[in-house]
């Protein structure tokens, strides 16, 4: 009710300008600014190279994952010959990232690790969207005392101290394989159902979900035209941000011994392995180490560049 | 406030109820007792075990059973650890980790404010992403690759600066002396620390933005009086809620911390608890945790009543 | 006197843009004397207020400023923050369109003003409280000691401008600058604040700015007027010579464009064409009441009272009629248009359309019904789906209500109401992020237009908009009423709009009829003391009729709706003092046939 007139902005301006272009709409802005945002860009392609390598590494070294060496235990890494006598025991070989003390190759399992750490990472937060996204919402949309109740568990939830509960799942199920990716999306649907109902809220109290009422469009269609594609933004944005998470979440639980087992490994497996040995060895822990940072890197620039995108206020 | 604050905790009640059934259960769930596996007993021998704890006895009795000990703030005995009861335990760790986590959160809470208002004031500058990219490492590097380093750095190599020996010990509590604290501590801060500077930082970008801080301008404030005066109580009001999930945070990286560095905390027993199916154990420390955080985030919220006068609580 | 408080040479403001460079202020001068108030009029994007920021060196950190500017000879422009510091806040001093975000939300507003005392004038604690109520007495604060420890949140809107204001005065600044000060506030309210402001001029013979968008507040408050448009001064002088003898073609479309309360004329512009006497009636409302349950007071379980949001209204419309409603804020205006066209669930009350009760119809009927009422609302862009073309916005009523329509029908049909509202139909597969206010708010109308629908409510359909844009969008829906023959509800908080567009006018005060009758009758003869006190409250943009005005009736703050007392404001002769009581409820009586007027103690 209040006249709500615009301070005098400085891009009152660049509206102007901005209507000799042809319907440029939201999501197109969003991907011009996303693309503009180098380290967004960078990190993508990076991510995309090492999730080829992740998938393509059986083609690109000659060794097996579980393949045991005993004359070459823990070498260190050789990147151009196999003539220099890397390995405590005297011989040599092209092992990139050195072998472990069993004499398996450690830049084949490193790819393995990310084959099961990206797997992990990716199903359970597709667990937690699936998730996270109907019951936020239902309780968004619905509303009421619906809404209180169904947050009031989120609540309780909350104060489950979460890694307790995962280890605790974990125990129970034996350290099953495909359980253990349940586990952690069923545990960090809990934000994301909170993010989505909010946006439900706040996207339902906008205007033009009101003028939509007053055109006649009914319930469903408010839901799937208006309320949808106006919280897919931050939805996106969080799931890019929740895979690194729960990346961490495992690589924890395979450190303590309660995630992926023998001969399988993980990123955490490895590092958990390399941190036993890294006075003598120090590349089986950095190697791992370094590529599980990269990764979560690139996924975190990727998070921070989609959100500037989506909601630019320049930062 | 009185009211809000009696409100929540009898809302608590239920809630912890909820915690205690469903940790009760979900343990029972699990394949393999905590007297399985150990060696073969005679029959006699293993059903007097099992009536001495109880577990000859219906599910739903052992629960209600323990529900009425844990009314009476015991417990229970551990099943593996003998000789103690689970509130021994927990009253022999629990120091450690609090010492731990208090230093770490305090740690945190300065270093990651400090860094965070400095990026801020220098927006889009070169200390604003060096900070950024550092917060951005904190974050992405666990805790259990950090710690290893920096055993390696200033344990095993052992580190020294202009003569001066900034070795430190890698590992063992040593009664809580002030050198074992160090590297855990730093551990366990360098996430939080993280999150804290990009949180402050962002906030305190949005508060220097506000309208209130260009009024204090024209009031013709010197800077240092609009930062503490105007900007720094706005800017940090975020961190306050942030620092009930940020104490979860401390205690789940506690979990490996305490065992890297082999300290005498909750967090090892609930490791070893978890793998040897002591349920007891097990339960009473999650009942205790759960109960810990939600008194935490009662504490933080009543906390922000405070420190921010537009919210009523009621 | 002759050094002038301000001298402002060849300023320059451009911010850099992440699209390029913006040019805000191009290269603009004038003096500020002693004593003197100064009008800078213009519209959003203006560059008035960047202008002024610049000055005080509050820019953003993306501006950049070029020029001088000298205050009683001495340098602003690249002074060093502590010699910017000693004259800022003290000597110079600003206030802010929005008073609650303008203030430290943390800090007593006590401390506030203190604050400025201490640092500028190096008072001891005591010393600075003592000046700060004296200073919030100047204002009018009524209990200044105690509004001291409150916090800016608990205090209403006026009220808080008035703080702003103490706060810039508590030094005896030499120079005032007020950007929008009344803005963002109630018609009543504004008129106490500029009351406010005229007094402390006289008082302190301070120099003031005054920095606004409306015509009306300049030509009471000001000396000398800047006109100002795309960053340049376009014409400047005396007030008298700037509103009777304008000679640059911008300040005379300002002045035509700008609504005024004394006429229904509108010059240069479409004027409302008279009502039928004869139409049918196609909407009657009887006692209709909107309640929300408001959590109240403290306890382990909190409370709820009712608050009466819409509380027994009744008319009628008849085909083709204009009824305007006209309140404050707060007063129910949009709760209740909502409840009339079914997007509100009301409370109690019957609504009859076109002979059928709504309360008995369907969701299905209900829905069916929207393709003949149809609403558009206050912030054109807000209401506007950001995500669809503005031609899918336009579609949206038809696609829903008469999904069978062929693509090719929808598409003919959006492009042909494009045309009649003003639209370039090329633009159907635009954004709405990629237009203008003005323009959206011509999308927002085609959508409603659609149907050609009997019913258009307008929620304060043109409050958002500058005058000049404002007076098209007049022009448009009178226009379009004149060819389609709609009825239209329309609702402002602006009288003088109201006045140009509305056949008859109903005031609300707390969710009750005060007054409702034709509109010459309501402006011209208004009955009921708070309706004559809103009516004086407004601003007329003609100095010599504001200079003139006797001393305005203004009714006291909008009291708390929780509290039952509050509805009898005007008739305190029949109130139980008692917060929760059931009130006596004041009678409408018809004084002249179609004049009703809400019982009241006699004045």
């Amino acid at each position: 009710m209040i006249p709500g007139r615009t301070p005098a902005h400085p891009d009152a301006q660049l509206m102007e300008k901005a209507q000799a272009v042809k319907g440029r709409s939201l999501l197109a802005d969003a991907r011009r600014r996303l693309f503009r945002n180098k380290a967004a860009v960078a990190s993508m392609v990076l991510l995309a190279l090492i999730a080829l390598m992740a998938v393509f590494v059986p083609v690109v070294s000659p060794y097996a994952f579980d393949a045991q060496d005993y004359s070459k235990i823990s070498c260190a890494p050789s990147w151009w010959t196999a003539d220099v006598p890397t390995c405590p025991g005297g011989a040599g070989g092209t092992h990139w990232f050195g072998t472990d003390p069993i004499g398996r190759d450690l830049f084949v399992r490193s790819f393995y690790g990310a084959r099961i750490s990206l797997a992990v990472g990716i199903v359970a937060t597709l667990v937690s969207l699936a998730i996270g996204v109907l019951y936020g919402a239902a309780s968004g949309f619905i509303g009421g005392r619906t809404d209180a109740f169904m947050m009031r568990i989120v609540d309780v939830l909350y104060s489950l101290p979460f890694i307790f509960l995962v280890i605790i799942l974990m125990v129970i199920f034996n350290q099953n394989f495909i359980l253990l990716f349940v586990a952690i999306g069923a545990v960090s649907w809990l934000t994301m159902a909170r993010i989505v109902r909010g946006q439900t809220l706040s996207a339902k109290q906008k205007e033009f979900v009101e003028a939509a009422r007053a055109a006649g469009v009914g319930t469903f269609g408010i839901i799937t035209r208006h309320i949808v594609p106006n919280v897919v933004g931050p939805v996106i944005v969080y799931v890019t941000l929740t895979i690194p998470g729960v990346i961490l979440a495992e690589s924890f639980l395979s450190f303590l011994g309660l995630g992926i087992r023998e001969p399988f490994t993980s990123w955490g497996v490895l590092i958990s392995e390399g941190a036993g040995e890294m006075e003598t060895a120090p590349w089986a822990l950095i190697f791992p180490a370094a590529l599980m940072a990269i990764t979560l890197f690139c996924f975190n620039f990727i998070g921070d560049g989609l959100r500037d995108a989506l909601d630019p206020k320049d930062r | 406030m009185l009211f809000y604050a009696i409100r929540r905790v009898l809302g608590a009640i239920p809630t912890l109820l909820v915690i205690i059934t469903l940790s009760f259960f979900l343990m029972r769930l699990a394949p393999g007792g905590p007297f399985a596996g150990d060696r073969v007993l005679p029959p006699e021998i293993a059903r007097n075990i099992a009536a001495a704890y109880d577990l000859d006895k219906p599910l739903w009795q052992q629960f209600l059973i323990y529900l009425e000990r844990l009314a009476h703030g015991d417990f229970g005995p551990s099943y593996k650890i003998r000789d103690f009861t689970v509130t021994q335990l927990i009253m022999n760790g629990f120091p450690v980790s609090l010492k731990l986590g208090l230093l770490a959160i305090t740690l945190a809470v300065a270093v990651g404010t400090t860094l965070g208002i400095l990026a801020a004031l220098r927006q889009n500058r070169p200390a604003d992403y060096s900070v950024m990219t550092l917060a951005m490492i904190g974050i992405t590097i666990p805790s259990f690759v950090t710690a290893p380093l920096l055993q390696l750095i200033f344990g095993i190599y052992g580190l020294h600066i202009f003569g001066l020996n900034l070795s430190l010990p890698v590992g063992g509590w040593n009664g809580g002396a002030a050198q074992n604290l160090v590297l855990p501590v730093i551990v366990l801060a360098l996430g939080p620390i993280a999150v804290i500077a990009r949180i402050t930082r962002g906030s305190m970008v949005e508060v220097l933005r506000s309208n209130f801080i260009r009024t204090a301008r024209a009031k013709g404030l010197p800077t240092w009086r609009i930062i503490v005066h105007h900007a720094l109580h706005a800017g940090l009001l975020p961190l306050v809620s942030y620092l009930g999930p940020a104490i979860a945070d401390i205690v789940s990286g506690s979990l490996i911390v305490e065992q890297i560095f082999g300290l005498p905390g909750i967090g090892r027993y609930f490791v070893q608890a978890a793998l040897n199916r002591d349920y007891t154990l097990v339960m009473g420390v999650t009942i205790f945790y759960a109960a810990l955080i939600i008194t935490l985030n009662l504490l933080v919220d009543l906390l922000y009543g405070v420190l921010d006068p537009r919210v009523r609580l009621k | 006197m002759t050094h002038p408080v301000l001298s402002v040479k060849n300023i320059d403001v451009r911010f850099a843009t992440q699209d390029g460079e913006v040019h805000a202020v191009k290269n603009v001068s004038f003096d500020v004397n002693q004593g003197e108030v100064i009008g800078v009029v213009g519209e959003s994007g203006s560059g008035k207020s960047q202008l002024f920021l610049a000055a005080n060196g509050l820019l953003a950190g993306n501006g950049r400023v070029t020029g001088s500017v000298l205050y009683r000879g001495t340098e602003l422009v690249g002074a060093r923050p502590a010699a910017l510091n000693a004259i800022r806040g003290s000597k110079i001093t600003m206030i802010f369109q929005d008073p609650l975000t303008s203030l430290t939300p943390h800090m007593r507003v006590g401390d506030q003003i203190m604050e400025t005392l201490r640092v500028h004038k190096h008072m001891s604690r005591e010393a600075a409280a003592q000046r700060a109520v004296e200073t919030l007495e100047l204002v009018r604060i009524p209990e200044a000691k105690r509004r001291m420890r409150q916090y800016p949140h608990e205090l209403s809107g006026g009220m808080r401008q008035r703080v702003m204001i103490a706060m810039a005065t508590a030094c005896g600044p030499d120079l005032l600058i007020a950007d929008e000060p009344t803005t963002a506030l109630d018609v009543t309210v504004q008129a106490q604040i500029l009351e406010i402001m005229r007094d402390l001029k006289r008082e302190l013979n301070t120099s003031i700015v005054l920095i606004s968008h409306d015509m009306g507040v300049i030509a009471g408050m000001c000396d000398r007027v800047q006109v100002m448009r795309h960053g340049e001064f376009v014409e400047s002088g005396p007030v008298d010579e700037i509103f009777y003898r304008p000679q640059h073609p911008y300040t005379q479309m300002l002045l035509d464009a700008m609504p005024r309360i004394d006429t229904p004329v509108r010059k240069g512009h479409i004027n409302l064409k008279p009502e039928d006497a004869n139409a049918p009636t196609l909407l009657s409302v009887d006692d209709v009441k909107v309640h929300f349950p408001v959590a109240a007071g403290g306890g382990i379980f909190p409370k709820y009272k009712p608050l009466r949001a819409v509380d027994g209204v009744s008319f009628t419309l008849k085909q083709g009629e204009t009824l305007g409603i006209v309140g404050e804020s707060g007063c129910g205006k949009s709760t209740l248009a909502r409840a009339v066209i079914k997007l509100l669930p009301k409370t109690a009350g019957t609504i009859v359309w076109c002979g059928k009760n709504l309360g008995d119809a369907s969701n299905e009927e209900i829905r069916a019904l929207r393709k003949e009422f149809q609403i558009v609302f206050q912030d054109p862009l807000a209401s506007l789906d950001p995500r669809m073309t503005i031609g899918q916005s336009i579609a949206e009523p038809l696609r829903s209500l008469e999904p069978l329509t062929s693509r090719h029908d929808v598409d003919a049909r959006v492009r042909a109401i494009m045309e009649k509202v003003g639209l370039d139909p090329a633009w159907i597969n635009r954004y709405p992020h990629e237009f203008s206010g003005g323009q959206n708010q011509r999308v927002g109308i085609a959508r409603a237009m659609i149907f050609n629908p009997k019913l258009v409510i307008c929620d304060e359909a043109v409050s958002a908009l500058d005058v000049s844009i404002q007076a098209q969008i007049i022009d448009l829906i009178l226009a379009l009423q004149a060819e389609f023959g709609m009825s239209l509800i329309f609702i402002s908080h602006d009288l003088s709009v109201v006045r140009q567009v509305a056949h008859r006018v109903m005031v609300l005060y707390l969710g009750r009829i005060v007054e409702l009758a034709p509109r010459d009758a309501i402006y011209t003869d208004a009955r009921h003391p708070y309706t004559k006190a809103l009516i004086s409250a407004v601003p007329i943009p003609d100095p010599k009729l504001e200079r003139a005005k006797a001393k305005r009736l203004l009714p006291p703050e909008l009291p708390s709706p929780l509290d039952t007392r509050s509805a009898l404001m005007f008739l305190k002769s029949k109130r139980i003092d008692d917060p929760d009581a059931e009130q006596y409820r004041p009678r409408l009586i018809e004084e002249t046939p179609g004049h009703f007027v809400a019982e009241h103690d006699p004045v």
